[in-house]
């Protein structure tokens, strides 16, 4: 349905992402149809298609929010879902899941920030007590990512305290802390005012020319997908239709599909 | 005092483990709760005092009267633990695992601290309930300040001042109670808009 159509960056190192016939269904309701897709280390993959296609199951699967019914997610070509032992494939146990979920990183829609942390400390939090690290080289970090993201002026603001462009700037930074190779970002300006939306796409470009990191964006802005994605992949009922280069698939895409939800979303 | 920690103490414990995925511990917990909330206060403070004896458990007054009413009043508080707990929403669950917080952590750093803003109304109700049940424990021999005030009564009389003074000193016990619980909402709802989230 779906392979990688670029190469890798080399021939040797596994996918930083890599969805083998992966089946995800809610009630009867099927959500990812044997989904196959393969990201490469770095790759900005953006994720397009209506509403209720999979793009934001996609990501959630990846991010161990959902469990899947079938198929398996591979991530740095390790399986999330299973672990080998003994040269069985088995279910992943806590251990196994928490070691390759140290990988990801994911902003949501609503950032989700911890309303009872001020910023710095929404961002400090994990580090300190997920990986360990001391209040003051997490604190250390947690400045410099406020800097990037333009809020160091805000860091003792609570999330009531700031507007949602400046929230979702915090969550960024919140997940970045972590040190993720792989960035997910679920519609991260579609709860956003208009005039917010900019700041937010500004920062994620500044990601993206981050070489090491791979993202994977679900985004309703085309012109930002065109922009910073190396891939663009349109989703429809549960697989991926098509995908390609941005100009591909934002000029000349080969599916009628595509082209009603791309005429459908430009004129809106 | 003491009744009140137990109280908070075993509330905590029984309204985290009402959510747990240990299908025994959950039942534990919810048998707990039901037997001491839909039993009488006094039957509970009786068969402690007067009935574990018989079995070869022979507790001390003050300890019957803490741990009666503490596990009393703890059953009623483990639901206002269980329903904060229920209110967070799981958006919060989902950015704490997206950092990969284990479910511990979430708990202690992430779910309690938000829930805790919700349940300290309630409780500030229920501790004083629990101090107004005190003056039941004048029943095992303890003596409060319900039963100290029957027998100066007895002895003077004097039964509009000292039933006066008895229901001033409760207001005021129940009114130090009610100024900590509202400082420590201050303290914990501090920064935090409810609703925006």
């Amino acid at each position: 349905m779906c392979d990688a159509q670029k190469e890798p960056a080399t021939s040797t190192a596994p996918p930083a992402v890599q969805f083998i016939n992966v089946t995800k269904q809610f009630g009867s309701l099927v959500v990812l149809k044997n989904l196959n897709l393969s990201v490469t280390r770095g790759e900005k993959v953006a994720l397009i298609g209506p509403s209720g296609s999979g793009k934001t199951t996609l990501l959630r699967t990846l991010m161990t929010l959902e469990p899947i019914d079938g198929g398996v997610i591979e991530v740095d070509g390790e399986a999330f879902t299973h672990e080998r032992i003994g040269g069985h494939l088995v279910p992943a146990r806590e251990a196994h899941i928490r070691r390759i979920r140290g990988k990801i990183g994911m902003v949501f829609q609503q950032f989700n920030l911890f309303p009872h942390m001020t910023a710095l400390k929404n961002i400090i939090e994990a580090p300190v007590h997920v990986l360990g690290q001391s209040r003051e080289e997490a604190t250390d970090r947690a400045v410099s990512l406020l800097r990037k993201v333009g809020l160091i002026d805000r860091k003792d603001h609570y999330p009531s305290q700031l507007s949602g462009g400046q929230q979702q700037r915090v969550a960024i930074a919140r997940a970045l802390a972590m040190r993720p190779k792989v960035m997910l970002f679920d519609e991260v300006t579609s709860a956003l005012d208009p005039e917010l939306v900019h700041e937010v796409l500004q920062v994620m470009r500044q990601l993206g020319e981050e070489q090491d990191l791979t993202m994977l964006i679900v985004t309703h802005q085309m012109g930002f997908a065109a922009e910073v994605a190396d891939r663009v992949c349109f989703f429809s009922e549960g697989s991926i239709l098509e995908q390609g280069p941005p100009e591909v698939i934002f000029h000349t895409p080969a599916h009628e599909r595509t082209r009603a939800f791309l005429r459908a979303v430009l004129d809106a | 005092m003491a009744a009140s920690i137990v109280s908070i103490v075993v509330a905590t414990i029984a309204g985290i483990a009402q959510l747990s995925g240990n299908r025994l511990v959950r039942w534990i917990a919810i048998g707990y709760v039901e037997v001491f909330r839909g039993t009488s206060l006094l039957v509970q403070l009786f068969w402690l005092f007067f009935v574990l004896p018989n079995f070869g458990i022979k507790l001390n007054a003050f300890i019957v009267a803490i741990l009666a009413l503490g596990l009393n009043n703890g059953a009623y508080g483990s639901e206002v633990v269980r329903g904060s707990i229920v209110a967070i929403p799981r958006s919060q669950i989902e950015a704490a695992i997206a950092l990969n917080m284990p479910p511990a952590l979430r708990m202690r750093r992430i779910i309690l601290p938000q829930a805790l803003m919700t349940m300290l109304l309630p409780w500030g109700n229920l501790l004083i309930i629990l101090l107004k049940g005190t003056a039941l424990v004048s029943l095992i021999t303890i003596q409060d300040l319900a039963f100290q005030t029957y027998n100066l009564n007895v002895l003077t009389f004097q039964t509009l001042q000292l039933y006066g003074l008895s229901l001033v000193l409760y207001f005021v016990m129940a009114q130090g109670i009610a100024l900590v619980i509202r400082a420590l909402y201050r303290r914990v709802s501090h920064g935090i808009t409810r609703g925006a989230f």
